[in-house]
């Protein structure tokens, strides 16, 4: 049962608003091993995100189980959880509070989880992901989207956890500052041996990050592919199939499946 | 003659620190193609797209050298005489539906909205915006016609806004980032609906988008912009012969499905492309 570190089964999220329930999440399994770099893809509304924000405990779940370590995880999360699991978020504009200076975005989780030599700890954060120092006392107006996703990123290392979510990470920077940015998702793992769980609609960018990965679509998951199926195309449904040509550019006309 | 010509435009907008050139000199000419404009955020390719429609917004200013549509000299032109021209000759998808579409009517009022103004009588006008929401591939245009924003997905969305744009029967049509809000896969579908009025109708197609791979699999030049200016102007299929460094940064910083480079290479930028 160990060999996992993060494990969803049968997860459900039903997002209910008077009569009317949305069923985001149909019972989607799946086991990350430590270490491991899981990817998830489906387009808009597919409940992608969904799952992330429901293994942190930012959605309703409906069913299923949730198991960090083997061990069952409860609701309401405890500060213990989240010493283990942290999450950066789509857009670094939003995810970062425009009237607190990095230095408080960071002191914050620190102060939460009651952890010592704070200053110490921000400052390793900052050389970690790049930044330096220099940025502490700044407000997120003073930064690019790049040095923000950063300074997120750097908020989710700071309590060292093992596990992070990353919900989109780049996918509201430009190109260049993707590569940045992936690069150095990719260093931090390698150096600290953190498991991530990725969420995406680019499957060039899941390709790039993940050794497997979960296609989903309304809620469900479609299939399980590892890296080396997907660059194969050994798709074995029409959506992964249809996602895979869409995202080769434009074609004049559908190819028939 | 080319149906677009613009030389040295340039954008101004004044700030504390003095006037800063967004737009420092860009000169192309169109045909009745599909020009892309590439380029990452703030580097100036959608207000140079607003410039060639006039909508450069204050306190920013706009000037060219040259800027003529179809032999028309845009310079001069009075409010008056550019809202004569916009719309009904020349026209802008902009990036989200969510906040191009007016939330408070119905989708088939808005599409009639533009021929209204142009002179059209009630009958044909809403017999034209069925036939164009048709023509976008909704399925159900008598439905769409009476919905409000709010009812439509985001693709749906952006159908009505290109529906909206074309329904005119521009002769030049400005895309800002017309599909950045869409899934991979409308995505495609809305291009398809791009490029068909493109070759049937004989449009000019401004293509903007910061999404280098999408653009040379779908337009037939590209300018790449940088700072302000275009660094670089090339045929979309000669791509992987870019021969500026930023063209072929901005194309190697790209991770592909099939590729296994770790880490990737990043972009060395050179404060020499900015002069």
């Amino acid at each position: 049962m160990n060999d996992h570190m993060l494990s969803v089964q049968n997860l459900e999220v039903t997002f209910v608003s008077g009569l009317d329930q949305v069923h985001a999440v149909r019972g989607v399994s799946f086991d990350v091993k430590p270490g491991e770099s899981y990817g998830i893809v489906g387009e808009s509304g597919s409940g992608k995100s969904t799952v992330l924000r429901a293994i942190c405990g930012l959605a309703p779940t409906s069913g299923g189980t949730l198991r960090l370590n083997g061990a069952g995880i409860a609701s309401p999360r405890r500060p213990e959880f989240y010493r283990q699991v942290q999450m950066v978020f789509q857009d670094p504009y939003a995810s970062l509070h425009p009237r607190h200076t990095i230095d408080s975005v960071l002191s914050e989780p620190l102060a939460i989880q009651g952890f010592d030599r704070r200053d110490e700890r921000i400052a390793q954060a900052l050389e970690d992901v790049g930044l330096g120092v220099g940025f502490r006392f700044r407000y997120p107006h003073q930064l690019s989207g790049g040095q923000r996703q950063r300074v997120a990123v750097a908020r989710a290392l700071i309590l060292e956890p093992q596990v992070i979510l990353l919900d989109e990470p780049t996918s509201a920077l430009d190109a260049s500052i993707q590569a940045e940015v992936l690069n150095l998702l990719e260093r931090l793992r390698a150096e600290r041996g953190l498991t991530y769980v990725m969420v995406s609609h680019d499957l060039a960018v899941i390709s790039h990050m993940c050794e497997r990965l979960l296609v989903m679509e309304h809620g469900l998951a479609v299939e399980e592919l590892t890296r080396e199926d997907l660059r194969a195309r050994r798709s074995k449904t029409d959506y992964t199939a249809k996602l895979l040509r869409a995202s080769a550019g434009y074609t004049k006309e559908d190819i028939p499946a | 003659m080319s149906l677009l010509d613009v030389q040295n435009l340039r954008v101004t907008f004044p700030t504390r620190n003095g006037p800063v050139d967004v737009v420092r000199g860009v000169s192309f000419n169109l045909g009745r193609e599909r020009l892309g404009i590439v380029g990452e955020s703030g580097s100036g390719k959608s207000q140079t797209g607003r410039a060639i429609l006039g909508l450069t917004p204050p306190p920013g200013s706009a000037r060219a050298d040259r800027l003529s549509f179809d032999g028309t000299d845009l310079r001069p032109l009075t409010p008056k005489q550019w809202r004569k021209l916009r719309g009904k000759r020349m026209s802008m998808v902009m990036q989200d539906p969510k906040f191009s579409l007016n939330p408070v009517m119905a989708v088939g009022k808005q599409l009639m909205e533009v021929l209204r103004t142009h002179g059209a009588g009630r009958a044909a006008a809403k017999q034209a915006a069925l036939e164009m929401l048709e023509a976008v591939q909704i399925r159900d245009p008598e439905r769409v016609f009476r919905a409000y924003p709010h009812e439509l997905s985001g693709g749906m969305g952006q159908r009505v806004m290109i529906a909206m744009m074309l329904v005119s029967e521009p002769d030049l049509l400005i895309a800002d980032e017309p599909t950045s809000a869409l899934d991979v896969t409308i995505q495609i579908e809305v291009l398809r609906i791009l490029d068909r009025l493109v070759s049937e109708r004989g449009m000019g197609l401004i293509f903007i988008s910061h999404d280098l791979r999408l653009v040379s699999s779908f337009c037939d030049r590209v300018l790449v912009m940088y700072a302000g200016r275009v660094v670089e102007e090339l045929k979309a299929s000669e791509l992987d012969q870019a021969k500026h460094p930023y063209t072929q940064g901005l194309i190697n910083c790209l991770p592909a499905i099939d590729e296994d480079r770790h880490p990737l290479p990043v972009l060395d930028r050179d404060g020499a492309w900015a002069e």
